[in-house]
This record gives C-alpha cells, sequence and structure tokens, in this order.
C-alpha cells in the first residue's frame, strides 16, 4: 500500500489548520466585536462553504487562478506562485474551504465572554493586541479547541474541492480522499478499503479525544 | 482636579431619559454617588473611563481633556489614567488572584505594592488560586485590589463592598481612606448604601432624574449601626406609623410614634438605626 496519500492528507491538514488560525482570529475578532451594518454580508460570505456544493468553490479557483486569468497569471509572473494543480493551491482553498469552521467557534467564544472582561484589561493600559492574546483567548479553549479539531478533520475530509483544483498528481495533490475514489475507480478494492478504515479510525478517535477534553474543560475549570 | 460636564440619551425601564452630569471635584477628595438602580450611575462611570461615549461634553481630568465633543477628542481608555472597580467585578478566569494584580501593575511599577495588597485583603493563602476557586466576597477583594495597584489620577469604585461582610468592611473603608490620601487620588464611590458613602466620603450626591443633586450627611451617619435610605411609604397604623425605606434594592420596614415621625415625609432620606427596623435586613 502506498502512504503517500495518508501521508498529504496529513500534511495538508495540519498545514491549513494551522494557517487558519492566525487567519480566523482577526476575522473572528472583528465580527465578534463589529456592530457594523455590513457585518451580515461578511458573516454570510464566510459561511458561504458550509452551504455551497465544494465542486462550485473549486470551479471558481479553478478559473481564477489559472495561468491564463489575471490572477493567475500575476501570481505565476510576480511571486512565481502557481496555485492550480499544486500543493499551495490546495493549501488555499483548503484555508477557504474550512473558515467557517473555524471562525464560528472563535467568534462564538468571543461573543459569550462579557465586554467588561476585555474593558476591564483596556483600562489597565493594555492594547487590544495584548488583551486578545492575553485575556480573550486564553478565556475560550474549549471553542479554540472546537475550531482546531473541526477544521482539521475537515480538511482531512476534504474532496471536491480538491479534486477541482488539485486533479490527482501522485504526492503533490493526491489526497486520500481522492486516492479512494481512483482506487474504486479502477477496482481495487482492497486498497480503497484500508485508506477507508485509517481515515474513519483516525477521525473519530479525534473526535472522541475532543469530546472528552471538550467536557473536561467546562466541568474542571482547574485545566485551564 | 476633576471637571466634568456630560449629556447622554440612556435607555430605562421606562423609555429613553436625559442623563445630564455636572461635577466638578477637587484633588484628592472622595466623592460618593448613591441612587436607585437604573438611574445610571454605571453608565456615568463607563462614560468617565472612556468604555462608553457621551453623547457630547466635556471630562477634564488635571488639565488633559479627556473627552471634548466640540474639539471631537475622545481618548481611549488606555490614554486616560483612569480605573474602574466594576460591578461584576472583571475578573480574568485564566489568571491567578496574583496574576489578576500584576496584569494591573504598569511596566516600571513596583511590585511590593502587590505583596501589600495581598496582604490588606488577607489572601495570602489563595493567591495562587484561579479565580473561580473564589467567593464572591473574595473576588470583589481582588476586584477592589486590582482596580488600585496602578494608582490611577481618577479612581471609580461601582459597588465596591456590597458583598463583604462587615468585619472585611471596616477594614477596606479604612484601606481605601488610606490609600487614596497616600497617593492623592480622586476617587469616586459609588454604591447604594448612603450610609458608607456619608462615612468614607467628603461629599456625597444623589443621581435621580437624570442628575446630581448634593446630599447632606445625618449627624448620626457615622454610627455603624444604622441604615440611611429613602422613604417610600409612610403607613398610618394608629398611635403608630409605619415607614418604608428603600435601601439598595430592598424594601425596609420600621416602626414608630406617630408624633415622632410628623416631619418624615416621602422622597426624604432617613437615617435610621438599625436596631430599629421590623426586619432583619442582613
Amino acid at each position: 500500500m502506498d502512504w503517500g496519500p495518508l501521508l498529504l492528507t496529513l500534511k495538508l491538514a495540519l498545514l491549513t489548520t494551522f494557517l487558519l488560525f492566525f487567519v480566523s482570529v482577526p476575522i473572528a475578532y472583528s465580527l465578534a466585536y463589529s456592530r457594523g451594518k455590513l457585518k451580515p454580508v461578511f458573516e454570510a460570505l464566510i459561511s458561504l462553504p458550509l452551504v455551497l456544493p465544494p465542486t462550485v468553490l473549486g470551479f471558481y479557483l479553478l478559473i481564477s487562478f489559472s495561468p491564463s486569468s489575471v490572477i493567475g497569471e500575476f501570481l505565476n509572473d510576480w511571486i512565481g506562485l502557481q496555485l492550480v494543480f499544486s500543493f499551495e493551491g490546495l493549501v488555499f482553498a483548503s484555508i477557504l474551504y474550512s473558515l467557517p469552521f473555524m471562525v464560528q467557534p472563535l467568534q462564538a467564544g468571543l461573543s459569550s465572554l462579557p465586554q467588561n472582561l476585555k474593558h476591564a484589561s483596556n483600562l489597565l493600559g493594555k492594547s487590544d493586541f495584548v488583551t486578545l492574546f492575553k485575556v480573550l483567548l486564553p478565556n475560550i479553549k474549549p471553542s479554540i479547541l472546537t475550531g482546531i479539531v473541526l477544521s482539521f478533520t475537515h480538511t482531512i475530509g476534504e474532496f471536491g474541492v480538491v479534486l477541482m483544483i488539485g486533479g490527482n498528481i501522485p504526492d503533490k495533490t493526491r489526497v486520500a480522499s481522492v486516492a479512494i475514489f481512483e482506487e474504486v475507480e479502477s477496482l481495487n478494492y482492497e486498497t480503497a478499503h484500508y485508506y477507508s478504515a485509517i481515515l474513519l479510525l483516525v477521525t473519530f478517535i479525534i473526535l472522541v479525544f475532543t469530546f472528552t477534553l471538550n467536557r473536561r474543560l467546562q466541568k474542571n475549570n482547574s485545566l485551564w | 482636579m476633576v471637571d466634568i460636564d456630560i449629556h447622554k440619551i440612556l435607555k430605562g425601564k421606562s423609555g429613553n431619559f436625559n442623563l445630564n452630569i455636572k461635577l466638578h471635584i477637587e484633588k484628592g477628595k472622595i466623592i460618593g454617588i448613591y441612587g436607585a438602580s437604573g438611574e445610571g450611575k454605571t453608565s456615568l462611570a463607563k462614560m468617565l473611563c472612556g468604555i462608553l461615549m457621551p453623547d457630547q461634553g466635556k471630562i477634564i481630568v488635571a488639565d488633559q481633556v479627556w473627552y471634548d465633543s466640540e474639539k471631537k477628542i475622545n481618548l481611549k481608555p488606555q490614554k486616560r489614567s483612569a480605573n474602574l472597580m466594576f460591578q461584576d467585578y472583571a475578573l480574568f478566569p485564566n489568571m491567578s488572584v496574583r496574576k489578576n494584580l500584576e496584569f494591573a501593575l504598569q511596566k516600571n511599577g513596583d511590585s511590593k505594592i502587590i505583596e501589600d495588597i495581598i496582604s490588606i485583603i488577607e489572601l495570602e493563602n489563595l493567591q495562587h488560586s484561579k479565580i473561580h476557586k473564589l467567593s464572591g466576597g473574595q473576588q470583589q477583594r481582588v476586584a477592589l485590589a486590582r482596580a488600585m495597584v496602578n494608582m490611577p489620577r481618577l479612581l471609580i469604585l461601582d459597588e465596591p463592598l456590597s458583598a463583604i461582610d462587615e468585619e472585611m468592611r471596616i477594614k477596606l473603608q479604612d484601606y481605601i481612606l488610606k490609600t487614596h490620601k497616600a497617593y492623592h487620588l480622586t476617587t469616586i464611590l459609588i454604591s447604594h448604601n448612603i450610609s458608607e458613602l456619608h462615612k468614607i466620603a467628603d461629599s456625597v450626591y444623589e443621581l435621580e432624574n437624570g442628575s446630581l443633586h448634593q446630599v447632606k450627611a445625618k449627624s448620626n451617619s457615622d454610627n455603624n449601626t444604622s441604615v440611611s435610605g429613602k422613604v417610600v411609604k409612610k403607613t398610618l397604623k394608629p398611635p403608630f406609623v409605619e415607614i418604608t425605606i428603600i435601601y439598595g434594592n430592598t424594601h425596609l420596614n420600621f416602626t414608630t410614634r406617630a408624633e415622632k415621625a410628623a416631619n418624615i415625609n416621602e422622597g426624604q432620606i432617613v437615617t435610621i438605626p438599625e436596631d430599629m427596623l421590623n426586619t432583619d435586613f442582613k
């Protein structure tokens, strides 16, 4: 059995989750504290991947980033970055696709904190940045954990977007979900079984672990 | 010196009302503000600190303009040397008692004050505990301590002693007074306990119908075992009179001889010895 697709999936999920966290914190923060009229528009934009067929997102990304498009040409000429049929493209698409799974728990967590925590920190002379990292985020650990796990597992489960923008290039874009599809197409049921069982087991264990930890975080604050 | 002249329309239980605050506080004074709940005491505190914006007016503290609607000046909370002890304490749950106090200390601040203040609020044994392990009264002591760590120019205490037992309360009243004097702080004390305000503050104001007016102290108000409140009802029960006063959020009754209560009217603030009350209010 070729472990390549599984390792590639792991690499993609880890990198996506890591980058997604830092992309999502400022977004969740501004949504949690904004009262602007455009807030529902931004919330809708971020939630789109929840309802859109992944192929739609994949299709738009494919035509936006193809070397013959304006954006694709610009990226290729100026930073030598090719986002179509490349690992970098997969990471970018995964970040977009998993955005609501990270932003929404973080935003809900921040909104549930008493406003006075932020005010108190500001009054003690701390900037919004220090307040965010020293006061707000440490008090929403269950939300952060939820966001990280959902994004990670969701990226493992990605299929449509990956296939559209990444294709099926071994060790570059051939992740486990795509490999399973291909093995089934070529009637290699045994390999498909291996991949599927491993994915099933890994994601199940991650979720059980998360729910257990979250329950303990909520029940026993001393873990904080 | 603090000069306040601010206006804001606030949402009340029975529709919007105007808050018009005009107040001048000499440097180093403690003033007390008393008022029923929903009169805007906490909103006033938040406006002074910069976490709630007035509709118009001016706030000037020690010749520094903190807020001026005409000149469009509105200093951020971080830029105002003000601190507010919140009614709900707003302690940071992720930090221990000690870390909460250290967080308040400014970069070049003297960490000795942390030791001092922990021993004054008698939480040496709990200093490394997380906030949720503390009782309400203990949390209130930490919140008070945290507000005083960095010695702000303007210190605002919103119901600082409401959850604290009598013995500790007297001790902390004393501590507020001492710190206030030692560091020449200008302090605004908000409370619904008017006798406590008369005891600590240089002058006491009542916030009513959106504006402040000064309340003169009664001669026996510095007696610990008395309570003060506004008369809301007077019921004749010959030969006695039952008088209901509002004390904080509760109604208290006391009965006295009719002729003694002849000059007590509704709306008036009276101070009465605790042992005259019909109901035990503790």
